[in-house]
């Protein structure tokens, strides 16, 4: 479904994906780990175009897109879940979700509509004309994913959605992100949480200092305490 | 009570005329971050294009459609062509905008010459009527009204429409509109337009106020300036607020303290942005 090969990505003059490859299979869940400023959320925004990589190339279902502006690759079928949420502030939850679906190019039907994505979400549909940013973090974390979901994508790319979310809440997330996986969704999941990635992961990759230190099945790299505690202080 | 009542309702016009301006300067920056330096040339370009429609045309609506039109389309050539150029750069923004005062004004120079002309006011608004014990002119009762028409437009499109979600969208976060597959640049293109199109209106309006001359676009591109920082880039109501504000502070000033007219603008705005940087209804 995508297959990022060998990309470098730059800030100004800052190097900080120095040459990162790795592949999400269609239906899979595949997890990238690694402590804060190692490159996981460069590595989303250069998939999703606001950081285009300098060097490489990133396909989706076949189609390069790494030259293309972000609106088209949303268009192509990838969603964004960002990291700090980003729910828009001057929007109302009802808003946030329309405004997903609105860029939608018109004649192409989706999965779900503001009113239908209710039912996977009934806590925003109760709130459904408060501001977005009143929500709680837990809310406002569904609230990224179901306008994410707007944008009809085939692939998700969750930057660090458990962030900032209590215990019970992070169980929550867990489970709904178990239920797109089965709906068929392909999910890049950016993570800090060991446990909750190496639970939902088919596949994980660390990160450290801009490129990929380690790639394994979830269950490697439970019992690799090396890995662990060099690249993720565990 | 008559001197100030004529006088209030002269600030409001002024400030009303200043609104068309500020609306579109406070819109574009809001969405593209660019503080357009030109606004006030488009402003006399519409007022000189509308002088030439008018002249064939002898018809005030035609000319404030025409000029106002064309001014909208030369907006896109230069959204597309130029100011595309330098997003995120505000050095070579503020040069390019600036850059354009000069090319712009120098053309209505060439083509209008340098002697101060007045737009023919419409037949049917050249009178005057007798509201509440004093004489107001009927052309500003019609400057007023358009100024309200169009902020109660704009707000009701701000507000109540699903494009007006997507712009307050991305006046929130430019970036996540685009991860959310909305086409921002198209959008800033046709936002830019409105912005000029409104500057053009404006102008006519103007044209038959206070007339065309060299230099007039800069002159009230500085009040309009003045308006979206104490009201707040990128706000509306901020934008409303503070030009009739403005355009009472601007016309008491004159007719007050004719020697200091520029002071009472200016110190208000020093005043404004000491309390509240981001002007009275601005966000950080």
């Amino acid at each position: 479904m995508l297959e990022v090969e060998d990309i470098h990505t730059y800030y100004g003059d800052s190097y900080v994906i120095q040459g990162v490859s790795l592949r999400v299979p269609e239906h899979a869940v595949v997890a990238v780990l690694g402590r804060n400023g190692v490159g996981k959320t460069t590595l989303v925004r250069s998939i999703i175009g606001f950081t285009p990589p300098r060097r490489g190339s990133i396909r989706f279902k076949g189609v390069e897109i790494s030259r293309q502006p972000a609106y088209k690759i949303v268009r192509a079928g990838i969603g964004l879940v960002p990291q700090g949420r980003r729910i828009f502030r001057s929007l109302t939850v009802r808003e946030n979700l329309e405004v997903a679906s609105l860029a939608r190019p018109p004649g192409r039907a989706s999965r779900w509509t503001p009113d239908s994505i209710g039912k996977l979400f009934p806590r925003l549909r109760e709130r459904a004309s408060h501001a977005g940013v009143k929500l709680s973090g837990g809310e406002q974390q569904m609230l990224a994913i179901a306008r994410a979901l707007l944008s009809n994508p085939e692939l998700l790319l969750l930057d660090e959605p458990t962030e900032g979310l209590a215990p019970l809440l992070v169980r929550e997330l867990h489970a709904l992100i178990r239920t797109l996986k089965d709906e068929g969704f392909s999910i890049l999941l950016i993570e800090q949480n060991l446990p909750f990635a190496l639970t939902l992961a088919d596949h994980v990759h660390v990160m450290s200092k801009g490129r990929i230190v380690y790639d394994a099945p979830p269950a490697d790299l439970m019992h690799n305490e090396a890995v662990k505690s060099r690249y993720l202080g565990i | 009570m008559a001197y100030w009542l004529t006088q209030t309702f002269n600030g409001l016009t002024f400030g009303m005329l200043l609104f068309l301006l500020a609306a579109g300067l406070s819109l574009i920056f809001g969405l593209m971050r660019i503080v357009n330096l030109a606004h006030g040339s488009f402003y006399l370009l519409g007022a000189y294009l509308a002088l030439t429609v008018s002249q064939l045309t002898g018809s005030f609506l035609l000319a404030v459609l025409g000029a106002a039109a064309v001014v909208a389309c030369l907006g896109i050539v230069i959204e597309r062509l130029f100011l595309r150029r330098v997003q995120n750069q505000e050095l070579p923004q503020v040069l390019l905008t600036f850059g354009f005062i000069f090319v712009l004004e120098d053309i209505a120079l060439w083509l209008w010459g340098a002697i101060p002309t007045l737009l023919e006011k419409p037949v049917l608004f050249a009178g005057s009527l007798q509201i509440g014990g004093i004489v107001v002119p009927s052309y500003r009762i019609l400057i007023v009204v358009v100024g309200l028409l169009i902020a109660a437009a704009l707000w009701a499109l701000q507000s109540r429409t699903r494009i007006g979600a997507i712009i307050r969208a991305s006046v929130d976060d430019e970036e996540m509109a685009r991860g959310l597959g909305i086409n921002t640049p198209r959008m800033f293109t046709w936002m830019f337009a409105l912005g000029c199109f409104l500057a053009a209106l404006g102008g006519v309006m103007g044209g038959a106020l206070v007339g065309m001359y060299p230099g007039a676009g800069f002159e009230i591109l500085v009040l309009a300036l003045v308006v979206v920082i104490v009201g707040g880039l990128g706000s509306l109501r901020g934008a409303f607020i503070g030009s009739l504000l403005v355009g009472l502070l601007d016309n008491f000033g004159k007719a007050l303290f004719p020697e200091l007219s520029l002071f009472t603008i200016f110190a208000p705005m020093a005043i404004v942005l000491a309390v509240k940087p981001t002007g009275l209804f601005g966000r950080a």
